[in-house]
């Protein structure tokens, strides 16, 4: 019963030894690719592409494991930044700007459990136990962290409404003719 | 003379005028309505803020809203009444949003309040005139609405040598600045000669398109012996954009992105010129202004001074309403103006003109594909290339538009009026205008949650080092107490094996 005993403790000391000091001597230094990548990213932490967080995302696109259109919230400006410093060809055709939107708290469900703000990786929601909560929107990135978490489902992701500031044209939906409309068929 | 002012200007369209309907009948006051609905923005840079109550009773000339912030205008009561509402109502806007709106009942009275005027006029100290225009809430009242005394007070500060008094008017159907020249010279030239002295410039020019010779030998009768000079220029549109007219009235060229006081020139709108008369001279607020009410489907065209605020729908029934099945309401002038979302938006200080145009007018067609003719290459009066900037923006290249100088485009609509395949060119520019504007401000935001990210990563480390080491700090205490008491005991123990 000693000998395994003392023999494991042993072979785990020697190996924890051995890893220590090959962390120490044959440290890599960060690929500096990552950390540009990660600045092009939203950097809110959401985990929607399914890596943890911005960093293991600029990793993964980093080692060419993901594709550059990974990030729901970046919407189409983050894939052609990405594209762009990575030197490939992005296919935009899949990817849509999500509709701006804000997590809003619907007062008649919370009940005050501190659950969501918990989970905010932008410290946007204002909450204590048992008082409802409520979201900043101007920190609110719309990652959804708080929508998965809440019990009542009180918490919905809702477009920000247009205002005098904010308001743009739409852009002209033009359906040309086609160019060989009326022509005839040779 | 230049050479340059010896070419004739860049691009252009020739619009049929369509003016005469409303030309020829003078200036009418527009009778008061039961309920004026003013906007505390209606300028460009930062809303007003409202410094009266719901119940208070205002007169004529009063401070309602206060500027706020270095790019504001104040907004004051245009008659006596009482404030019976400070909320939301339909903005002039294309969007037909709601905005922050004072809304007042008149008393009938229209009594003034006490104004200060100067004993003389023109020996006020040139930032003195600024900033007693700016107290007067004028704004640039071609259309633009920039707030006047930030534009005299930046002239002054930077030097320019030459103000130009826009009379251009090119905008088919607009009059209101063509009747305002004829009835009102004298006062316009005093407005002049005031912003010429608040600015410091040496020379003082109005340019008029040469489709208006009575207000042209108005004005030259005003401004005789005045130092002010009275210069015709072609007819053409856009001839009204200030860095146009900048170029035919002197030979020298605005450069790309970049404002005419860079070259030395301040540009301000006739109108403007006779707002700044009525602010100093008579210390009268900007609470009026004169609109064209005009179009095919309204009975009799005219020229109204209406009190800000005034609901549109009323400038059309003091018209003698529609005689027509109007087909489209506009707000402005046919080339820059926009459709009307709803016919109880209030006229602001930027409204120039309220058309009511048939169906025959509007003449809408159908888009086709571009033959890439290049008409709107020669219509575009700024130098650029419409054809290729919208096709970059239908594949929603908006980069590459912008570096063929999307920037530059003044939406004038001069590329969309001779498209002879109807292509909505300036819907395209405008849209990727506001494209680039919700990315600048994604981007602010991107940059701000970041920042919130990165503090909250910082804080949920320290509160878990804190932990550590509080947890850390009570082992080593907890030890330190069962080493002193096995100590103790100890001691007990040896004391009584001593004894």
């Amino acid at each position: 019963m000693i000998v395994p005993l003392i023999s494991l403790t042993v072979l785990g000391v020697v190996l924890g030894l051995i890893l220590g000091l090959a962390a120490r001597f044959f440290k890599v230094e960060g690929n500096p690719l990552v950390e540009e990548l990660e600045a092009l990213l939203p950097g809110s932490q959401c985990g929607q592409c399914g890596y943890p967080g911005c960093t293991g995302a600029a990793q993964a696109l980093a080692d060419g494991s993901a594709p550059v259109t990974l990030c729901p919230p970046g919407g189409r400006a983050v894939v052609a930044a990405l594209a762009a410093k990575l030197g490939v060809e992005a296919d935009l055709s899949g990817v849509k700007d999500a509709v701006p939107s804000i997590a809003d708290v619907r007062e008649e469900l919370c009940i005050g459990c501190t659950r969501c703000y918990k989970v905010c990786p932008t410290d946007a929601i204002l909450g204590a136990a048992k008082h409802i909560h409520a979201v900043f929107k101007e920190a609110c990135t719309a990652c959804g962290s708080c929508v998965e978490v809440c019990p009542t489902e009180a918490i919905l992701l809702r477009p920000i409404p247009p205002t005098l500031q904010s308001w743009g044209w739409l852009k002209p939906d033009v359906q040309p003719r086609a160019a060989n409309e009326g022509v005839l068929a040779a | 003379m230049s050479f340059l002012s010896r070419l004739k200007p860049r691009g252009g369209v020739h619009p049929e005028g369509r003016k005469a309907s409303s030309a020829d009948t003078a200036i009418r006051a527009m009778p008061l309505q039961q309920r004026l609905y003013v906007p505390l923005q209606q300028h460009i840079g930062a809303p007003a803020k409202p410094v009266v109550r719901v119940g208070e009773k205002v007169l004529a000339g009063q401070l309602i809203g206060a500027g706020q912030g270095n790019i504001s205008a104040p907004v004051h009561a245009p008659t006596s009444g009482w404030v019976t509402a400070i909320g939301d109502h339909p903005a002039p806007h294309p969007s037909g949003l709601p905005a922050a709106t004072v809304i007042i009942e008149p008393d009938g009275e229209g009594r003034w309040i006490e104004a200060d005027v100067p004993a003389d006029p023109f020996a006020l100290a040139p930032d003195d005139i600024a900033a007693r225009v700016g107290a007067a809430g004028v704004v640039g009242l071609g259309g633009a609405a920039f707030p006047s005394m930030v534009k005299l007070d930046a002239s002054r500060k930077s030097g320019v040598d030459t103000l130009i008094i826009n009379g251009g008017e090119c905008e088919p159907y607009l009059t209101c600045d063509d009747r305002i020249m004829r009835e009102r010279a004298a006062e316009i030239v005093s407005g002049i000669r005031l912003m010429q002295r608040a600015v410091g410039a040496a020379n003082a020019l109005v340019g008029i398109e040469d489709n208006k010779p009575e207000a042209l030998a108005a004005m030259r009768a005003a401004a005789a012996a005045t130092g002010v000079e009275i210069r015709a220029v072609p007819a053409m549109y856009p001839m009204g954009w200030e860095k146009q007219m900048i170029q035919v009235l002197l030979g020298r060229e605005v450069p790309a992105e970049s404002r005419s006081a860079d070259i030395g020139v301040l540009v301000h709108n006739v109108a403007t010129a006779w707002a700044v008369q009525q602010a100093i001279c008579l210390g009268r607020p900007l609470v009026s202004r004169i609109v064209t009410v005009s179009g095919g489907a309204v009975a009799q065209p005219a020229n109204l001074e209406v009190p800000l605020g005034t609901p549109v729908q009323a400038l059309y029934d003091a018209c003698g309403g529609f005689n027509a099945r109007p087909a489209r309401l506009v707000l402005g002038g046919p080339m820059m103006g926009h459709q009307l979302t709803h016919t109880s938006v209030p006229v602001v200080k930027g409204t120039s003109g309220v058309l009511a145009l048939t169906q025959s007018e509007i003449g809408l067609t159908q888009p086709a594909p571009c033959i890439r003719c290049s008409s709107c290459v020669r219509a575009c009066p700024v130098g650029l290339l419409p054809l290729e900037m919208a096709a970059r923006i239908r594949t929603d290249d908006l980069a590459a538009a912008v570096a063929l100088g999307l920037k530059d485009c003044i939406g004038c609509g001069s590329c969309s009026y001779v498209c002879p395949s109807s292509i909505p060119l300036v819907h395209y520019f405008n849209y990727a205008k506001g494209e680039l504007m919700a990315q600048a401000r994604g981007k602010l935001k991107q940059e701000a949650t970041k920042k919130l990210a990165a503090e909250r990563s910082a804080r949920m480390e320290r509160i878990a080092r804190e932990r550590e080491e509080a947890a850390a700090a009570r082992k080593a205490a907890k030890e330190a107490r069962e080493a002193a008491a096995k100590e103790a005991a100890a001691r007990a123990a040896t004391t009584e094996a001593t004894a």
